[in-house]
């Protein structure tokens, strides 16, 4: 055990140096920074991700209230952007429970902004501009999800079978022990395993139009096939970044969370109290607009080529 | 037997898999920000030496396998066999050539080694990481060249063929880098 930063001091003069050119380029834009709580009655109902939990209990009381760690700070945002803030960006802390590994901690920073009046496409142009200046690596390169699976691996994600998509996993090598019946789960392994591998190194890729059953917070657009909204932004094969054209239906929005705590109930996690506060700020209307976070953990890694999440914050996990 | 989940698996831990003991090479965690999370394990099969990759999902578990490493002795080599026996117990081993592989270059009887028991069965059999050998047969090097540079190949005792410098003769003693089989020194007898 040791009690020394797990970052070097020049790791750390080159995060403080990211921060204020990010800090910079949103100030530029005219895009506020705020910040929000990170300790909220409720947290993200998303099957997949896990808040870590905190109790709460008020001097002199015997009531313990179970607050979460926000695992980003998107409902508490759009409230803002409901209340007419306009664009405006974070950086903070956000928590996920379970997660640690190479590209993983349990406590990371994250970027986060939202646009009104943006599309996804629009808020692409952004992050690649903003990449551009962090990174200088050029422009990025743009690809449907679809593409992306036709291109690498033969198969159309909107359209394939459980049993294509497992056989498709076999036949690229992927030799999986478990028993998966789960569609997007074949689709993250052969995504994260087959194709995000062969992304080009030498500058960013953002990967766009999810299948709806992974459209999370985006808008579905009707289209033949119908796909979600969303984006997510990879260099060198590790994932930095996702974004959404935002779901305003506040009716679509509580069907996506009562959804996501039926699913939980079947994968037998503990439920999550429903946002009411974020639904009631959709109710009163939220602005067309587009978001997207970021994690600047990660992004230090790869401006610094760190092979490990450890050693560009000062205390790694 | 105990079993580890995914989340305790580390480098070095020996594990059951398809049946067959292994050893952890790796454990990445791969999950998607907003996907499934799961662990990519790296491992060698023992009995094969193969190195396979396979995914599992977070929070599966892994059988454990009964595998130790113990010190031995390196008795004598039958003609098919190579016969050990541990310094603790005295119990003795056999292995056939598949199981001693590349080690049976650096085996020289009486020296210590490190036998891999699976079950209380030897899997395998690492030789020490320097051992010290006697050259059988080289070319006479020029005398008088101490530099180093250049080499040649000699025969060890143990049938080994390991690169050394001109100057090392037939019938001198050598200590050799097992792990690489790379020349060290010239010992005195």
């Amino acid at each position: 055990m040791s009690w020394k930063p797990t970052a070097s001091f020049k790791t750390l003069h080159t995060r403080a140096k990211i921060l204020a050119q990010v800090r910079d380029f949103f100030s530029k834009r005219n895009v506020l920074e705020v910040q929000t709580p990170l300790l909220s009655s409720t947290s993200v109902t998303d099957p997949y991700i896990q808040s870590i939990p905190a109790i709460f209990q008020k001097t002199g009381s015997q009531i313990q209230e179970t607050l979460y760690l926000q695992t980003s700070p998107e409902y508490a945002m759009k409230r803002l952007l409901a209340a007419g803030s306009g664009p405006i960006f974070q950086i903070c802390k956000a928590f996920r429970q379970g997660e640690v590994g190479t590209f993983h901690q349990p406590e990371f920073t994250m970027l986060e902004w939202y646009r009104p009046d943006f599309n996804h496409h629009d808020l692409m142009n952004e992050m690649d501009d903003l990449l551009q200046l962090v990174l200088n690596k050029g422009k990025a390169e743009r690809l449907s999800y679809a593409a992306a699976f036709v291109n690498t691996v033969g198969i159309n994600p909107h359209f394939a079978s459980l049993e294509e998509l497992s056989f498709c996993a076999k036949k690229n090598g992927i030799l999986v022990n478990s028993t998966i019946t789960d569609r997007d789960a074949w689709l993250d392994l052969i995504l994260t395993h087959c194709i995000e591998p062969h992304f080009a190194n030498n500058h960013p890729v953002f990967l766009y139009d999810f299948p709806i059953s992974q459209a999370a917070l985006a808008k579905i657009r009707n289209e033949d096939p119908p796909v979600a909204s969303r984006f997510e932004v990879y260099y060198k094969g590790i994932e930095l970044a996702n974004g959404f054209h935002e779901l305003q239906d506040s009716d679509e929005q509580r069907r996506r969370f009562e959804n996501n705590l039926h699913q939980r109930n079947k994968l037998d996690l503990s439920p999550i109290p429903i946002d009411e506060h974020f639904l009631a700020a959709l109710s009163h209307g939220l602005p067309d607009c587009s978001g997207v976070a970021l994690g600047l953990d990660r992004l230090l890694m790869l401006i610094l080529s760190a092979e490990n999440i450890r050693e560009v914050v000062s205390f790694g996990f | 037997m105990a079993s580890y989940s995914t989340s305790e698996i580390r480098g070095g831990m020996k594990v059951m898999i398809d049946n067959d003991p292994c050893a952890i090479v790796d454990n990445e965690f791969v999950k998607p920000g907003k996907g499934q999370a799961f662990n990519r394990i790296k491992y060698r099969n023992l009995k094969s030496g193969r190195v396979v990759e396979r995914t599992y999902k977070s929070g599966d578990s892994i059988e454990a396998a009964d595998v130790t490493d113990i010190e031995a002795q390196y008795l004598y080599n039958d003609g098919s066999h190579w016969h050990f026996m541990c310094g603790d117990t005295f119990e003795q081993y056999q292995m056939d050539e598949a199981q001693v592989s590349d080690s049976k270059l650096w085996l020289k009887e009486q020296d210590k080694c490190v036998l891999t028991l699976w079950n209380g069965s030897p899997l395998g059999v690492a030789p020490q990481n320097f051992v010290i050998l006697k050259i059988t047969e080289t070319d006479p090097g020029v005398r008088g060249d101490t530099s180093g540079g250049g080499g040649k190949p000699a025969k060890l005792e143990t049938g080994a063929v390991v690169r050394v410098p001109l100057f090392v003769q037939q019938g001198e003693l050598i200590k050799v880098d097992t792990r690489d089989g790379s020349y060290v020194a010239r010992v005195k007898e």
